[in-house]
């Protein structure tokens, strides 16, 4: 029989369990690299050198080269890794979070200082398209 | 004996260590939050601890998709502060107290809980910040430190009722210890917050109110939320809460005391993409 995964109908949501974790095991050992600084100043230098250097898909390479935090999470990706390409970057967890969203990074900020993103209308996937 | 004497709970968010590290606590967007830890820090200074057990989650810092422990005790007499990616926060290496994580160890293992045991690894944001939060900045954390890491990267984390059961256990294994420590638990992680997809920024009022209140009142009751619940109504991030069940789960009313006393609680919105949550109970009598 399988697994329950009662998390699948969360809008806007990809819970990084088993199947995402293998599916994106090599995408975010790849993002641990970055934690020395000697890998981010190689990746700097030539990201397509430096990811070819890991057995990662292509999506998941071009995912990281678009910095498309969507695709990479969609591709097995988590966030607490992606972080580590953000942090290459000089970004924020505010700025990498925003990135996701489709609003502008001052609008997602104003929309956090007001009390965040609401959960009404946010709790199951279509739930909006009915109200 | 050693002695469980108060517990602290509190949200780890990066940006409080950002913002504290810069000096840019007084500023109008971090000066309210700051504020509610005031209380807090003095409350710490006239109830120091010998040792907090600090139980808190790693975000993919020590342990990398290579090992993944549901539960992991530090036994070592030092742990590193982190390097993630931004450079390791300019704060005090966290000084761990061996024999006493040694012996909590043994005995939570033969009461069937089965821990890893971690004799090297770096700490990250989730450890360091509370600390922070209620040390302020000082040259050396004013206690021993046994940090305990939850994994809650990779879904499933624990059982809200399972990290309750083993804040039982671990209060019982504090209590098998002969020397007379004072020992704090402190739950760290949440509250409502997403940190991925389009639902990102995601914060729920409402949910994290409740999750105090029953923290307080009612916590066997609340360690029975099913995992679903965290996570559509607290955001993928807000399954960290259950961390704060482990903490409570150490306090006397879970082996048949009296419930503690509230010492303080606070709550705060936002903290960069995080509601933020804090709360000290302390033991009566």
């Amino acid at each position: 029989m399988a697994l329950d995964k009662p998390y699948k109908d969360v809008p806007g949501t990809t819970v990084f369990d088993a199947d995402q974790s293998r599916r994106g095991y090599w995408l975010n050992q790849f993002c641990t690299s970055l934690m020395k600084a000697e890998n981010r100043e190689r990746f700097k230098a030539n990201e397509r050198t430096y990811l070819d250097e890991w057995p990662m898909t292509e999506d998941q390479k071009q995912a990281v080269m678009d910095r498309d935090l969507n695709r990479c999470i969609e591709l097995g990706g988590n966030i607490y890794f992606l972080a580590r390409v953000g942090a290459t970057d000089g970004k924020s967890f505010q700025q990498m979070a925003g990135s996701m969203t489709g609003m502008t990074e001052e609008a997602y900020r104003e929309m956090m200082v007001k009390g965040g993103r609401s959960i009404e209308g946010n709790r199951y996937t279509g739930e909006k398209e009915q109200v | 004996m050693a002695r469980i004497s108060a517990s602290v709970y509190s949200s780890h968010i990066p940006a409080i260590g950002v913002a504290i590290d810069q000096n840019k606590t007084q500023e109008p967007y971090w000066a309210p939050l700051f504020q509610g830890f005031e209380a807090s820090r003095e409350w710490l200074k006239d109830n120091p601890p010998d040792v907090v057990f600090l139980v808190y989650n790693d975000h993919a810092t020590a342990f990398s998709l290579d090992i993944i422990p549901t539960f992991a005790i530090g036994t070592a007499p030092r742990f590193e502060v982190a390097d993630e990616g931004w450079g390791p926060r300019p704060v005090p290496d966290v000084v761990g107290h061996p024999e006493f994580a040694s012996h909590i160890a043994q005995a939570v293992i033969e009461d069937e809980f089965d821990l890893t045991i971690v004799n090297h690894m770096d700490v990250d944001h989730g450890l360091t910040v509370p600390l922070s939060l209620m040390c302020g900045k000082v040259d050396a954390w004013p206690f021993q430190i046994i940090p305990f890491a939850v994994n809650v990267v990779q879904y499933p984390a624990p059982l809200g009722r399972r990290c309750y059961r083993l804040g039982q256990a671990i209060r019982r294994a504090v209590e098998s210890f002969d020397e007379p420590l004072n020992v704090q638990i402190w739950g760290t992680g949440g509250m409502s917050h997403q940190l991925q997809g389009p639902r990102a920024g995601l914060i729920n009022r409402e949910f994290d109110n409740a999750f105090l209140d029953r923290l307080i009142a009612d916590p066997e009751d609340l360690a029975q939320m099913p995992h679903i619940d965290y996570i559509r109504e607290a955001g993928s991030e807000g399954i960290e809460l259950v961390m704060w069940l482990i903490a409570r789960g150490a306090m006397g009313d879970g082996a048949g005391g009296p419930a503690p006393r509230v010492v303080h609680r606070f709550y705060h919105v936002p903290a960069s993409n995080t509601a933020l949550g804090h709360l000290i109970l302390e033991e009566k009598g």
